[in-house]
């Protein structure tokens, strides 16, 4: 097969997160334990090095495929690229003075390689490749999960995810088995134009649709595959549920909606009334579940459930305008949740407990970081001028455009459950007492700097909002 | 390009929220200082607004248009007419005066005003909006500060409660116009948010009169329409003297501005087929608020409920969709607004030094605070509807309008005048000129010269409207008229 260079420049992006994980892999024999720490600035500058790397490799508008159709160079696979790269470097930052996790060994090579995988889901066009990008990124995370091997929840949390993970992921391939023994190709394109031929009865594909859902939902958190979530966020080192809750969510969602789109093209009206369910009953019971919840680590999981929810209103829209409000949402999504999670690790590091009660006074004692907070949780629940008004608003809009004015108003009305809890986390922030107020709360300069970069995203994300949503734009009619 | 005056307007708290932020947070004191700055600035701009605004010419004035999401035709786009500017004003006026009275709060006063500022763009930022989207995106900025002014700096005995019930009550209610403001969007298929276009979108009957509850009750629960007014009250009570002004002042106004400009305006013939019944919604408003306020054995309750009473005029007015009612409505939300700031400022005042709010209890303060007994007095004044005095330049034209769509209902709203009178004349009586308990005499301190400020400032407001009405009637009028121009009435 010939090589030619631009097909080197698509993949660009993974080849250089190989080059990092080289690098970083190197580093670990050379330095010596003391300064592994700061091979999280390593990472963490390489992942932007990356993403600057990426601009002269844009691609055109539409899309084309290549190594063999393995891979698709298009702009949604760019934009989620982008956004597991993104995630991956704040999430170094985050880590790098979390208790002893920046000391582990393997922790940055873990994170690189699970990168990786993500970066070659978002791009994947072919059933092998998918499923291989799937694995490599899900076992990486099942090690970072359970990093902590010292620790009951930790461990505990590693084996769950490992469990449901495999468990998950076999019957999504056998889906995958089913798709390629009744088409007779791997390619997902080569699926859709054989099932559009009208060989293959709509019963076996809408069983394997079933089957491959398992896995997405899995991966996205989705009702009623999302039970590990909880578990697994609150056992795994905080930067790790971080990352978990955004990037590893991302990669699952564009999967989800390449596969959907394409593959099951011409049965979209069975699979929206699904998504449908599945976004309703996310949203429903995550937020349910949420308000009832003492550790914030467990309530920012069942919130995660919940927005996988209103994501995926804009899937369920299927069109143009539903598909560039759901990357849209996941965009901002990602900002906002890793804020959120930096600010729990980074204040979890020092008090030492994720529980609800060692919030009180948290404002008195770190007016900056409370204000972070703030915005974080506000924009979660979908507040102006922050991301996730505008996130919120566009999915709804999709809805009413498609005429489901009801999946928007039961999306509104999670929406006020949803501004409950993250109220009272406010509520315990400001107006508690505590009797640690006085002390001191040191944070360290990287998750200042990752802090920042989140902070000011958020609000740019939701203020000047015309340049995003033109990418989501390009990003969705790329799609296809 | 003309010098963008309501950018201005409408970012100068937010900015100067930003710039108080920076600030350490134990220099109070330059802290407030700051903090006036910008309400000082905010009033100026406000009142050089209302001033420049060229009745002769009418329509929507010192319009900006920035394209902020041209895809789907949002854009920043901002104008002032008759309605609205009356309304920037008293934004600016209850801004100003409410930092001087909170010039006392001493916990994390840094915090406080940079909510208060938040807040007070978020409310100029609807008022001058004609963008559908910006208004809703405004808006829901003006609601979520009031949830942590009210949780950080309330009443500690209810302040949780009233400040979660509040933020949700009005959350709800922006969210589910937000899913008619989309409705109507999409149904109007002109790809534009702009209001002004949006009025000539020639909504099919049927898709007005489905959707204009759900817009129209959606913002009017901020405006406190029966039954959804229960937030209110509570809200108020537990809220921070300036919070309770800018609240009862200004927020409603917020509410029930929006339900005119969005519902009324923009679905004129939802109105028209939905106003029969909500009018007596708006009756239960004015007469069982004041009814609710004459019982009431708590000082700050009683000026609650009567805002309650007071809003429900504001949307009567609007309800009987003819321009001399929508005149008095207009005039209404200023005077109440002022009247109300000012009731709540005296409320705090008494309450800081008595360190109780029973009416039972207090008594005599006529004696040690002459200025604050005269504000209240006229403020009272106002709320009966005295000649004179703002509130019968602006109840007036309301009963009047009413008689000619309604008669009964103005014989029955006319009730609530006289339970005014005797609520507020119970108040005065007891509260100023009763005897003072003993354990009062001698502890009772003087008022600071900034409270002076304030209390003399809204005084002198509601005074100036009442003996000079072409002040603020013609310029409302030809808001009206724009109005009566959409809804087609005469």
């Amino acid at each position: 097969m010939y090589i030619d260079y631009s097909m080197l420049l698509a993949i660009l992006p993974q080849i250089s997160l190989m080059v990092l994980g080289g690098i970083v892999l190197i580093l670990e024999l050379v330095l010596s334990r003391d300064q592994y720490r700061n091979i999280g600035w390593v990472t963490a500058i390489g992942m932007g090095f990356i993403l600057l790397l990426t601009i002269p490799a844009l691609p055109e508008e539409g899309s084309e495929a290549i190594w063999g159709g393995m891979i698709r160079n298009d702009w949604i696979s760019y934009i989620f690229i982008v956004m597991v790269v993104f995630g991956a470097g704040i999430s170094a930052l985050f880590a790098m003075d979390f208790r002893s996790l920046g000391k582990r060994g393997g922790f940055f090579v873990l994170l690189i390689s699970a990168t990786l995988g993500m970066t070659f889901m978002a791009s994947a066009a072919d059933l092998v490749l998918l499923f291989v990008a799937i694995e490599t990124s899900a076992l990486s995370l099942y090690v970072l999960a359970s990093l902590f091997n010292d620790e009951d929840e930790s461990a505990e949390a590693g084996f769950k995810y490992f469990l449901f993970g495999a468990m998950t992921s076999t019957i999504m391939l056998y889906g995958f088995s089913l798709l390629y023994g009744f088409s007779g190709s791997t390619n997902i394109f080569g699926i859709a134009e054989s099932f559009r031929a009208g060989d293959v009865p709509v019963g076996v594909i809408i069983g394997s649709l079933l089957l491959v859902l398992v896995g997405f939902t899995f991966k996205i958190s989705g009702v009623p595959f999302h039970f590990w979530a909880p578990d697994v966020y609150q056992g795994a080192p905080t930067p790790v549920a971080g990352f978990l809750s955004t990037a590893s969510k991302a990669a699952g969602f564009i999967v989800l909606a390449r596969v959907m789109a394409v593959v099951f093209q011409d049965i979209s009206l069975y699979w929206g009334a699904i998504i449908a369910a599945i976004a309703v009953a996310s949203m429903t019971l995550g937020n349910l579940l949420a308000l009832a919840q003492k550790n914030i680590k467990r309530m920012l999981a069942y919130s995660s459930i919940a927005h996988a929810g209103y994501a995926l209103i804009g899937l369920v829209a299927i069109s143009m305008m539903g598909l560039s409000s759901m990357i849209l949402y996941l965009v901002i999504y990602l900002v906002t949740n890793l804020a959120a999670f930096g600010i729990v690790s980074a204040y979890g590091r020092i008090v030492g407990s994720d529980d609800m009660s060692a919030y009180y006074g948290m404002s008195r004692r770190s007016p900056w970081l409370a204000f972070a907070l703030l915005i974080a949780l506000l924009s979660l629940a979908g507040m102006p001028p922050l991301g996730g008004f505008i996130a919120k608003v566009f999915v709804f809009a999709a809805a009413v455009d498609a005429n489901m004015v009801w999946l928007a108003v039961i999306g509104v009305l999670n929406a006020i459950i949803g501004l409950y809890y993250y109220l009272t986390v406010l509520k315990y922030v400001y107006l508690y007492r505590s009797e640690d107020e006085d002390k001191p709360l040191p944070v360290t300069r990287p998750i200042k700097v990752a802090l920042a970069v989140l902070t000011v995203g958020i609000i740019l994300l939701g203020t000047l909002f015309a340049p995003w949503f033109d990418f989501a734009t390009t990003a969705a009619a790329s799609i296809f | 390009m003309e010098f963008p005056i309501l950018s201005f307007v409408v970012f100068t708290p937010i900015v100067a929220g930003l710039i108080i932020f920076l600030i350490p947070g134990d220099r109070k004191n330059e802290i407030r200082v700051a903090a006036l700055a910008a309400g000082s600035l905010a009033l100026l701009l406000s009142i050089w607004v209302y001033f420049s605004y060229d009745i002769e010419a009418g329509g929507y004035q010192f319009v900006e248009q920035y394209s902020w999401l041209p895809q789907l035709g949002i854009s920043y786009n901002v104008g002032i007419d008759g309605m609205n500017a009356p309304l920037v004003l008293l934004t600016g006026i209850v801004m100003f005066t409410g930092v001087l009275i909170s010039w006392g709060i001493d916990d994390r006063p840094r915090e406080f005003f940079v909510f208060l500022f938040i807040l007070a763009t978020g409310v100029f930022g609807v008022f001058v909006a004609l963008d559908l989207f910006m208004l809703i995106f405004f808006y829901e900025i003006a609601v979520f500060p009031m949830y942590l002014l009210i949780a950080i700096w309330g009443w500690k005995v209810t302040r949780e409660y009233a400040a979660m019930k509040l933020t949700l009550y009005l959350f709800i209610g922006s969210v589910i116009a937000l899913v008619g403001a989309l409705a109507m969007y999409f149904a109007s298929g002109l790809g534009t948010f702009n209001m002004v276009a949006l009025e000539d979108a020639g909504f099919s009957t049927t898709f007005q009169r489905f959707w204009f509850p759900f817009v129209f009750f959606g913002f009017a629960v901020l405006g406190g329409i029966f039954p959804f007014h229960n937030w209110s009250p509570d809200g108020h009570v537990a809220a921070p003297t300036a919070v309770s002004m800018f609240h009862a002042g200004v927020l409603m106004k917020l509410g029930a501005f929006a339900a005119l400009r969005v519902g009324i305006m923009l679905l004129p013939e939802g109105a028209s087929f939905h106003m029969p019944w909500i009018i007596l919604l708006t009756l239960v408003n004015v007469v069982y608020g004041a009814f609710i306020a004459s019982v009431q054995s708590d000082f700050k309750y009683v000026i609650g409920f009567s805002s309650v009473s007071h809003m429900g005029l504001v949307i009567m007015g609007f309800a009987t969709l003819n321009s001399t009612g929508m005149l008095g409505a207009g005039i209404q939300m200023f005077s109440h607004g002022i009247m109300t700031a000012l009731f709540f400022a005296v409320v705090g005042i008494v309450y800081d030094r008595a360190h109780t709010r029973e009416i039972n209890q207090l008594g005599g303060f006529r004696k040690v605070m002459p200025l604050v007994t005269l504000a209240f007095i006229i403020g009272g004044l106002v709320s009966m509807g005295m000649p004179g005095f703002s509130g019968f330049i602006a109840e007036f034209p309301i009963f009047m309008g009413l008689w000619e769509s309604h008669p009964w209902i103005a014989v029955v709203a006319a009730v609530s005048i006289v339970i005014t009178a005797a609520y507020i004349i119970r108040i005065i009586g007891q509260v100023f000129f009763g005897k003072m308990p003993e354990n009062f005499v001698g502890h009772i301190t003087q008022i600071n010269s900034l409270d002076k400020i304030a209390l003399i400032f809204l005084t002198v407001v509601l005074v100036l409207v009442g003996v000079y009405p072409p002040i603020m009637v013609p310029l409302v009028n030809s808001g009206v008229e724009n109005i009566m121009r959409i809804i087609g009435g005469a």
